[in-house]
């Protein structure tokens, strides 16, 4: 292939997954915006979307669109269920102190990891993706369905975007996240808030892990990559910056896609890796975050 | 403090009681056992290093994988690729940890609580794929055999060879000591007591006209050689160098050791290391899944048991212990 269909492939590759990152590390950033959490089981919660999808799909019989969106609507409740789970089970008894509840959702990422590899097994797995339309581009044909995912992400991330802004909801969520103390005396159920934020944080993780893991395979250890990626995309938009993390969301993705394309992987995560704990060094409120509250 | 005037013999006398029996253990001790302690006895340095910084400093560093790796891979490689004998490979791994504690820790200090904790993280993981990205040198996730042949040591005309189990324990033995009694001597030192002061109030530490950085420079240093010296020791004595050592749950390991036996004493460390390996080995042999029990372990202990061990038995009964 000449350069041009290269560089494209390698930028609708980059697209699908700035689109999921975008999805997750939204769901990291809200839960340390709002909470202070640094939630290192969320790429966990990542996987166990992707695995609970495999399990879903797989269950009902007849054309893939319909195990796909039970999937869908199933996979994301679970694993909201599962962290509104751990949240009150631990989260909420440390107090959320940011340094206990970092060793404490070690320990989850370990139980959600080993559970998996238990009950689910070591093995990829492979889920249907609901159609399989092939849309012709200039040089080559590209796959409907990742299409589909960057738009469903957008559309996603839009809908965060009216929540957070324009209702109730997400005044109170912003209200908390401003000065929890003061929300509080106004009559906000903190706790409650808390709650919340941590399921959905979880389910935009593990709705991200459904829409792509028709285009991956389910794995037990899937989860280490988003996670990894997830901080980056956070640290680099700033922490607990919903523009920022969508920048950097694109930015992240796109150039993974292109370097990954391009270069070894390993030498590209261990640059991206390396750059932004520079970033995190020496400019700690991000490249796009304003000022450090 | 005027307690520690008259406590000063006791805990001394305590430590090498210790010592004493670990050294009794070499004999006494049972093939399977005493190699299981050697290999806690090299872990547990790791820890004490760890300690050093997580407990006396209160920095949770997420990244100390990175350090024992520095010791195991800058011992390990010149003496696979290059020949060099033990000592000198050994003193390299020390160095090679110190040099990349002093880097790390330069950047790494620029931050504090949580970014600290990421940057550290971030930088073990440079570290990790570093290893894996120099296969050629390294094998990677497959690691380097150190064989037999290469690890002797010859001392006025006596060959030492690492492989005896003998050897290796009382090798063991000695770094554990020695780093058990330094890190004592820090614990009652001056730098010892700035860090603690810096752990429960950095601001007036500084206020006072301590030179914070430096203090918690000096501290990373310490902790990253302890546990570089820890590693080196490992690959030297146990003949294996894998990037495995480099990777998270290398760093998260002695995290919970320390959180186990006790956070800011100094044998905590040591009684943490143990019990954990004793509970993964025992349930490895009925279950697959340790990984899950260190989870559990995790989450319970700063649940329920935030000072570990010997943290609440200070609190409760011996408030005397370092």
């Amino acid at each position: 292939m000449a350069f041009g269909p290269y560089l494209l492939l390698a930028t609708l590759e980059g697209l699908v997954s700035a689109a999921v990152l975008a999805l997750t590390a939204l769901g990291l950033s809200l839960v340390f915006g709002v909470m202070r959490v640094v939630n290192v089981a969320h790429g966990e919660f990542f996987m166990l979307g992707a695995v609970l999808a495999w399990a879903v799909s797989t269950a009902f019989a007849g054309h893939p669109s319909i195990g796909f969106t039970a999937a869908l609507l199933v996979a994301p409740l679970v694993v909201a269920g599962a962290a509104l789970l751990s949240e009150r089970l631990v989260l909420r008894r440390l107090n959320y102190d940011p340094e206990a509840t970092i060793v404490a959702t070690i320990g989850i990422l370990y139980i959600i990891q080993q559970l998996a590899l238990t009950f689910y097994g070591a093995d990829a797995r492979p889920v249907q993706a609901p159609f399989n339309v092939r849309i012709q581009l200039p040089w080559f044909g590209y796959s409907g369905y990742k299409l589909f995912v960057i738009v469903a992400a957008i559309a996603l991330m839009l809908a965060t975007w009216f929540l957070l802004t324009r209702t109730k909801i997400g005044l109170i969520m912003r209200a908390t996240q401003y000065d929890r103390e003061t929300a509080q005396a106004f009559g906000i159920p903190v706790d409650r808030v808390y709650a919340g934020v941590f399921a959905f944080g979880a389910m935009l993780a593990a709705i991200a892990a459904v829409l792509v893991v028709p285009t991956q395979q389910a794995h037990y250890l899937m989860g280490r990559d988003p996670l990894l990626l997830s901080f980056i995309v956070v640290i680099i938009g700033g922490l607990g910056s919903l523009r920022g993390t969508l920048i950097a969301a694109l930015l992240i993705g796109l150039s993974d896609g292109i370097i990954s394309v391009f270069f070894s992987p390993t030498l590209a995560k261990m640059l991206a890796t390396g750059l932004v704990a520079m970033v995190l060094v020496f400019r700690p409120q991000g490249l796009f975050g304003a000022t450090a509250r | 403090m005027t307690g520690n005037l008259t406590s000063g013999p006791r805990i001394w006398l305590l430590h090498l009681a210790v010592i004493a029996l670990l050294l009794a253990a070499n004999f006494l001790l049972p093939e399977y056992h005493r190699g299981v302690f050697s290999r806690v006895l090299v872990l547990a340095t790791f820890a004490m290093g760890y300690n050093v910084l997580f407990g006396y400093t209160g920095l949770l560093s997420l990244g100390h994988a990175m350090f024992f790796a520095a010791g195991l891979y800058g011992a390990g490689l010149p003496l696979f690729h290059l020949g060099w004998g033990v000592p000198l490979s050994f003193a390299s791994g020390i160095v090679a940890g110190g040099v990349l504690a002093g880097a790390v820790g330069v950047l790494a200090l620029r931050t504090a609580g949580v970014a600290f904790m990421i940057v550290t993280m971030m930088f073990a993981q440079v570290f990790f794929l570093a290893t894996l990205y120099f296969t050629t040198w390294t094998r990677g996730e497959e690691g380097l055999v150190l064989q037999p042949h290469m690890r002797q040591v010859d001392i006025a005309g006596v060959t030492l060879s690492l492989t005896d189990p003998s050897t290796r324990y009382l090798i063991a033995l000695t770094l554990f000591s020695s780093v058990l009694l330094i890190t004592l001597r820090l614990a009652r030192a001056p730098l010892g007591r700035t860090l603690v002061a810096i752990r429960e109030n950095e601001e007036r530490v500084r206020m006072l006209g301590y030179d914070v950085y430096r203090s918690k420079l000096a501290a990373v240093m310490l902790s990253g050689l302890f546990c570089a010296s820890a590693g080196a020791a490992y690959g030297l004595l146990f003949g294996y160098v894998g990037s495995g050592f480099a990777s998270i749950q290398y760093s998260i390991l002695p995290l919970l050791w320390v959180l186990l036996g006790g956070a800011a004493t100094t044998l905590g460390p040591l009684i943490g290391t143990l019990f954990m390996f004793y509970v993964i080995d025992y349930t490895s042999s009925i279950t697959s899944a340790y990984l899950l029990l260190v989870g559990v372990a995790l989450i319970l202990l700063i649940l329920f048991f935030p000072k570990g061990l010997l943290g609440t038995v200070r609190e409760k009964w011996l408030p005397w212990l370092p």
